[in-house]
């Protein structure tokens, strides 16, 4: 709580006490008006000031306005005939309570939001030269400083380990819970936790393009880019407020003069009083506070997650998301070989990829690497001496005094080993031993462990169509799509193509409504991803490129949370619609109330203030994961 | 040129208001206002000083909402 709403708490207090002490006093007349007076002034008195302000300044039509004619005319009623000054005292101690209750909730859910993207990094430490630390601040520190991470401290600014290992926990980045583990040599980012030992590091960026800097810039500039909604209700607030004043001008005198030009009495009280009571359900307040707070938590929420969504205008088109267009390499698989398969023909699988694996001792093609990571004791005592690299074929060895080829099919049609084919994907190491064919291994591209679950989460989430673009060949795209789900698949692209295959697919979109999104790993996807409805880049840790070009941006490289990235906006869309159909439909049944003089003062106060109230409880659920 | 002010008011109409209040105001190219982060990003017209054209957005949004700071 801020002094102003302490100020604001005593002043509800002192006059609610007030005016509940003076219902038991026993006076009448001119007497009971000032002793009334005195809780309304000290409850009202500034927002009549600003009332009188707003119409010096010509902006009348504000919420201050508003309650200062409804109160003031009360009053004047009461004056008139009645005798009750309660009420004008309660509709401004309501409309007060409401603003206070308002300003709190707005102040604490804006704490815990940012709570949640706690990871500015507030010091870096730079060593002394006597083995001793001085904090500094982190916009202070040049590139090229080696700046020293105690365990349990943040990574202030990015840059490369010089000295010491660590765990670091990069949940604030990636919503990743697994601790990643770094040495000497590793790259580190700002913003992650650093858990247990000290680190040392040359940092290679200011402060202000780290990593931790750019993406609250980003969270925070999310606002600024308004969705749909946000502009309805902008739009509605403006139309709506002198709408209703004009209504309630039309309710005091239209009924009256009407009743009196058919010679009824015209009954001023009682309409002025209706009049006034529309006054105070017209504030737009509900509105125009939840909207833009429901997104607020959305995009919040969603950064906690790793997903980083630049803009409300994205949050609420990515609900709409109808065609989910992937790049294959990178993004669906992991875009390194690995061993997929081993067929060997008389010996055993293990012996196979162990020769194998020795022939590409000395190899650092993707590939021999490949065989060698599926076979981590290659450096064993095993005599190995490389015979002859042939060139786009394969490699002559010999291994204990083993002859071995290794290498494609062409390769044992030279040496008339007698070879068969593999119906798996990928590509496929032929190997003989002696002359005899010993069997083949299959290495591919792998998938990522969550693609086809990812696909299967999409249709879920309502997505129509998914679509594959990939430049690798036919035979390996469509098997890939095959055993991932995906309806359509494109193969053997330029980059280029993939501009004008996506633009295909834009235009078979039968209505505007219908999102099409894309999503690459961001690296050469840059055109595509400026061209498609929401472009979704992944595994940006790191990669201020993809940041740019990018609408949605997931920090980790785990295609399941495209599908998160939808739930979180359908949900956030629900609620946002929940919020202005519950906020429009209890003010029109109220007003409409209110002219038929069903309703009085206080229930307006409580629509208003409960509506209001409501709202913001409701937005505040878009910061919940699920 | 754009710039970022942090900001304090209470309540989202009148951070509107000071939006199109800042928009008006002679020397901005462009303002939007954050109200949940209290923030103002203001892109400023070519050659024009930012200093006085602030202090004119200040006083341009007192004007539309007395109950409100643009921290310059």
């Amino acid at each position: 709580m801020n002094s102003k709403q302490k100020k604001n708490l005593i002043r509800i207090i002192i006059s609610a006490v007030l005016v509940i002490s003076l219902h038991f006093v026993p006076v009448s007349g001119i007497l009971k008006f000032i002793l009334y007076m005195v809780p309304f002034l000290i409850i009202g008195y500034d927002i009549l000031i600003k009332a009188v302000k707003g119409v010096i300044n010509r902006q009348p039509f504000d919420e201050c306005l508003l309650m200062a004619v409804a109160t003031v005319g009360a009053i004047i009623l009461g004056l008139l005939g009645s005798g009750d000054y309660v009420e004008a005292v309660a509709v401004m101690l309501f409309y007060q309570t409401g603003e206070w209750f308002q300003s709190y909730a707005v102040g604490k859910s804006r704490r815990s939001i940012s709570g949640l993207m706690d990871i500015r990094p507030d010091h870096a430490n730079i060593e002394d030269g006597n083995g001793g630390l001085i904090e500094t601040d982190p916009d202070e520190v040049e590139i090229g400083t080696i700046i020293v991470v105690q365990p349990g401290e943040k990574v202030p600014i990015d840059g490369i380990v010089e000295e010491g290992s660590s765990s670091l926990n990069t949940s604030a980045l990636t919503g990743e819970s697994l601790p990643r583990d770094v040495h000497t040599g590793d790259e580190v980012l700002s913003g992650c936790i650093n858990l247990n030992g000290v680190l040392k590091i040359r940092t290679t960026k200011e402060f202000d393009e780290s990593t931790a800097s750019k993406i609250l810039e980003l969270i925070e500039d999310a606002g600024s880019r308004k969705s749909k909604s946000e502009d309805f209700i902008t739009k509605f607030a403006r139309v709506y407020t002198p709408a209703v004043v004009y209504a309630a001008l039309a309710l005091a005198i239209l009924p009256p003069v009407f009743l009196m030009i058919s010679g009824n009495s015209p009954m001023w009280g009682t309409w002025v009083y209706r009049a006034l009571t529309f006054l105070v359900i017209s504030c737009p307040c509900a509105l125009v506070i939840s909207i833009p707070l429901s997104f607020f938590a959305g995009i919040g929420g969603a950064s906690r997650s790793g997903i980083l969504i630049k803009g409300s205008n994205y949050l609420e088109a990515v609900s709409e998301a109808s065609t989910v267009v992937f790049d294959k390499t990178g993004t669906l698989t992991k875009g390194t070989f690995e061993v997929a398969a081993i067929h060997p023909k008389d010996i055993s699988e293990k012996e196979l990829l162990h020769m194998a694996a020795h022939v590409e001792r000395f190899s650092n093609h993707p590939i021999g690497l490949s065989l060698k990571e599926a076979y981590p004791d290659e450096k064993d005592d095993c005599e190995v001496e490389i015979l002859e690299e042939i060139a786009g074929r394969g490699i002559k060895a010999k291994v204990n005094g083993h002859e071995i080829y290794a290498g494609n099919s062409k390769l044992m049609d030279d040496i008339g080993a007698e070879w068969h084919d593999c119906q798996k994907m990928g590509t496929i190491i032929h190997v003989s031993i002696d002359g005899e064919y010993a069997g083949h291994i299959v290495i591919s591209d792998i998938e990522k462990p969550h693609s086809k679950e990812a696909i299967a989460a999409l249709k879920k989430e309502g997505v129509k169509k998914t679509v594959m673009l990939t430049g690798d060949r036919k035979e390996v795209g469509e098997s890939v799509a095959a055993s991932l789900g995906i309806d359509e698949v494109y193969t053997e692209l330029l980059p280029g193509d993939k501009v004008s295959k996506v633009e295909e697919l834009l235009a078979q979109k039968s209505n505007s409504s219908e999102k099409l999104v894309f999503t690459g790993d961001g690296i050469n996807d840059a055109p595509v991803l400026s061209r498609v409805d929401i472009g979704i880049a992944m595994g940006a840790m790191g990669s201020d490129a993809a940041i740019e070009a990018a609408d949605i941006v997931l920090m980790d490289d785990d295609p399941l949370k495209i599908a998160e990235a939808i739930r979180i906006s359908k949900k956030c869309m629900r609620i946002v619609k929940e919020n202005i159909w519950f906020a429009i439909g209890i003010k029109i049944s109220c007003l409409i109330l209110g002219a038929l003089g069903l309703t009085n003062m206080w229930i307006a106060i409580f629509a208003d203030v409960g509506v209001m109230v409501i709202a913001v409880l409701n937005a505040i659920r878009c910061l919940g994961k699920r | 040129m754009k710039k970022s002010y942090k900001i304090d008011v209470d309540c989202a109409n009148c951070a509107l208001k000071m939006e199109d209040a800042a928009k008006k105001t002679e020397g901005v190219k462009d303002a939007s206002v954050n109200f949940m982060a209290l923030k103002m990003k203001v892109e400023f017209e070519d050659g024009a000083d930012v200093d006085a054209v602030m202090e004119n957005v200040r006083s341009n949004c007192k004007k539309v909402e007395s109950d409100c700071e643009v921290f310059l």
